[in-house]
């Protein structure tokens, strides 16, 4: 199923399908090589709604809660 | 060829890559926007000097903070492109490095970091790379100084290809083709940097890391300096240089204008170095031995922070409360480097987003984060009364932070954007590298620091011999005396406090202060406004109209809390 990133538990991998935000988010994190199609795997969910950090290939990221309800994951559950 | 571009990623080791080429010396460190700025460099190929200019990095060609937009500019004066790439993420780096070759400048490929894809299991073809981009890939490793002869060689042969340009999507497609073809996985286990790196990041176990980290930090910034203080540098003062001055001071002769620049007052017939205010004797003792060990101690601290790669943790630990003041958790850079002193830290604002964050955190900066050398001399000069006097002025301008943070957010239209930010991966410090910039942080407080603090002293006696001080004594009294409880003789401190804060703490020393005086003194003197380099910075960051605006709050908001101190204490 498809779901947004902070909804994705913590270690549990998935394959990006799609963004939904304008066009300079999407160049910028997919230029940090955040992109669809790619294995990406949340490591942490900081409380209070903070930053979701998750690793695609070799890189780690820290994104915003807000951004991260706007990047869907297709998991395996 | 004359101008050569290293251009790359963020935190792909352009800054490392610049020194081993140029041999200049500039901070270097494992976070992405160390550099914010251009700095230029020259090398020597054969007989040429070309000028060798390290790019702040950018993920893409599309500047999205004035730290890329730098970048951005930069290329159209390059004759000749070094593409830093960091080898562990080939595949990311790939999409710049695709976007300047469409740009029909000459192009080289520096494959970084190559020593780190071993033991991570990646394995680059080199030679099918260069057939695939068209261009020279050299593999190097900034750290160690390996490849950067071969890379040297190679610019010789650095091609302009001739790219189509292409849309975003084909890049993709053409990076995936060119990856399945060069590069070749292999499984490896976790190392204990990398579990280290997971505790550091999960909230149950990354906050009280960053506590402990904090805590020892502080803890060991204040041993080193205390250490350094006690039985290094006074020792030093005492035994060697005050004799020397009472020697002189007996040639100038006592109550002459000479020997009150010079050495002084003598304080019951000796040299107080704290008190004696001549340029030759708290002139030198101020930036030598009060602030210098503290500012080696602190910078050798934030060093190896910085270059195991602990900050961009801190910042994402921090990220939520930081969201509250109207700022996101990357903006405790600019905040450390502040610490040290104001002018990097301002420096730093550049690598947030928006005029809204940065004015936010200028202000912020500007009123509640003293620089080391005005710690300090706090330290210094009120430790003596007690450790809870310290926590009273420390605590208030921590207040302050949380208080002022918390309206600006409110009261300033529009919200906080959101954090976005790689990770580096966990590297053991160096100690060459360590030292190294340790003694380039210190080496510039010695330059910028020393001269202006003599320059200040001198100017304090002059004002003093010339009676100015006591005209704006009179003119300021209502709100030194009245509202704040200091004698009207503290606006000398307020006036040296433009041209340097470790001086004007330095000055509330000979006064006689009260401790409650003391303290309001000290918390005022950190707040009411910056110093004149930082003041220049925050104008040239900020814009003029916005600098003025952060200035009016500074001033509003000292009088109000050295008023209140003076109610509360």
């Amino acid at each position: 199923m498809v779901i947004d990133l902070t909804r994705v538990k913590n270690g549990e991998s998935g394959i990006i399908k799609e963004f939904d935000s304008g066009y300079e988010f999407m160049r910028k994190i997919q230029s940090m090589g955040i992109r669809p199609g790619k294995n990406i795997k949340k490591l942490s969910s900081h409380f209070w709604r903070g930053p979701q950090t998750v690793e695609v290939d070799n890189v780690r990221v820290a994104i915003g809660w807000g951004m991260a309800k706007n990047i869907f994951i297709e998991v395996n559950r | 060829m004359n101008k050569i571009l290293l251009m790359g990623n963020p935190n792909v080791g352009k800054s490392v890559i610049f020194s081993r080429l140029t041999g200049a010396r500039i901070i270097v460190s494992n976070y992405p926007g160390t550099t914010v700025e251009f700095t230029q460099g020259h090398m020597k190929i054969d007989e040429e000097r070309p000028a060798v200019i390290d790019v702040p990095g950018t993920y893409n060609l599309e500047p999205t903070s004035k730290a890329e937009e730098v970048a951005v500019r930069m290329l159209k004066d390059g004759d000749l492109i070094i593409n830093v790439v960091n080898a562990t993420n080939l595949e990311r780096n790939l999409y710049l490095t695709l976007q300047l070759l469409e740009k029909n400048i000459s192009l080289v490929v520096a494959l970084n970091m190559w020593d780190e894809t071993k033991h991570q299991g990646i394995n680059i073809d080199i030679e099918r790379l260069e057939k695939e981009l068209g261009v020279p890939v050299v593999p190097t490793c900034g750290l160690t100084g390996e490849g950067i002869k071969e890379l040297i060689i190679r610019l010789k042969q650095a091609k302009t290809p001739k790219a189509k340009i292409t849309s975003d999507s084909d890049k993709w497609e053409r990076i995936g083709e060119i990856i399945e073809r060069v590069q070749k996985l292999t499984h490896h286990h976790h190392t204990f940097l990398q579990r280290l790196e997971d505790l550091s990041i999960r909230p149950l176990s990354g906050i009280p890391i960053a506590l402990g980290v904090i805590y020892a930090a502080f803890t060991i910034i204040r041993f080193i300096g205390e250490g350094l203080i006690t039985y290094i540098f006074e020792p030093l003062f005492d035994k060697a240089w005050a004799p020397i001055m009472l020697k002189l001071g007996a040639v100038l002769g006592e109550d002459t204008f000479l020997h009150n620049v010079l050495v002084g007052n003598l304080i019951d017939g000796a040299i107080d170095f704290k008190m004696s205010f001549g340029v030759l004797t708290t002139g030198f003792f101020v930036p030598i031995a009060m602030v210098l060990p503290y500012i080696i101690s602190f910078y050798l601290m934030l060093g190896i922070l910085e270059d195991f790669g602990y900050l961009p943790r801190l910042a994402v630990m921090v990220d939520n409360l930081m969201h509250h003041i109207g700022l996101h958790g990357f903006a405790i850079i600019p905040m450390m480097l502040g610490l040290g002193c104001n002018v990097p830290g301002a420096l730093a604002i550049r690598i947030l987003e928006g005029r809204r964050e940065k004015f936010i955190a200028a202000t912020l900066m500007a009123v509640a984060i003293p620089c080391m050398a005005q710690i300090a001399m706090i330290v210094g000069l009120v430790g003596e009364r007690g450790g809870q006097y310290l926590g009273i002025i420390f605590g208030t301008l921590f207040i302050l932070l949380i208080v002022k943070g918390l309206i600006m957010n409110k009261v300033l239209k529009g919200s906080s954007p959101e954090i976005l930010v790689e990770i580096p991966p966990y590297r053991i410090p160096q100690l060459e590298a360590v030292v190294k910039k340790l003694w380039m942080r210190v080496s510039g407080f010695l330059k910028e620091a020393v001269p202006y603090v003599l320059l200040g002293i001198l100017f304090v006696n002059i004002l003093y011999a010339l009676k100015i001080i006591d005209f704006f004594s009179r003119a300021f009294s209502p709100i030194l005396t009245g509202l704040w409880g200091l004698p009207k003789e503290a606006i000398s401190a307020l006036i040296i406090g433009f041209l340097r804060k470790d001086v004007a703490v330095g000055m509330l020393g000979p006064l006689n202060l009260t401790t409650k005086q003391l303290v309001i003194g000290s918390t005022v003197l950190a707040i009411y406004f910056p110093c004149i380099a930082t003041f220049v910075m925050l104008v040239k960051e900020l814009g003029i109209k916005d600098m003025l605006k952060s200035a009016t709050i500074m001033i509003f908001v000292a009088l109000i809390v050295g008023t209140l101190l003076n109610i509360i204490l």
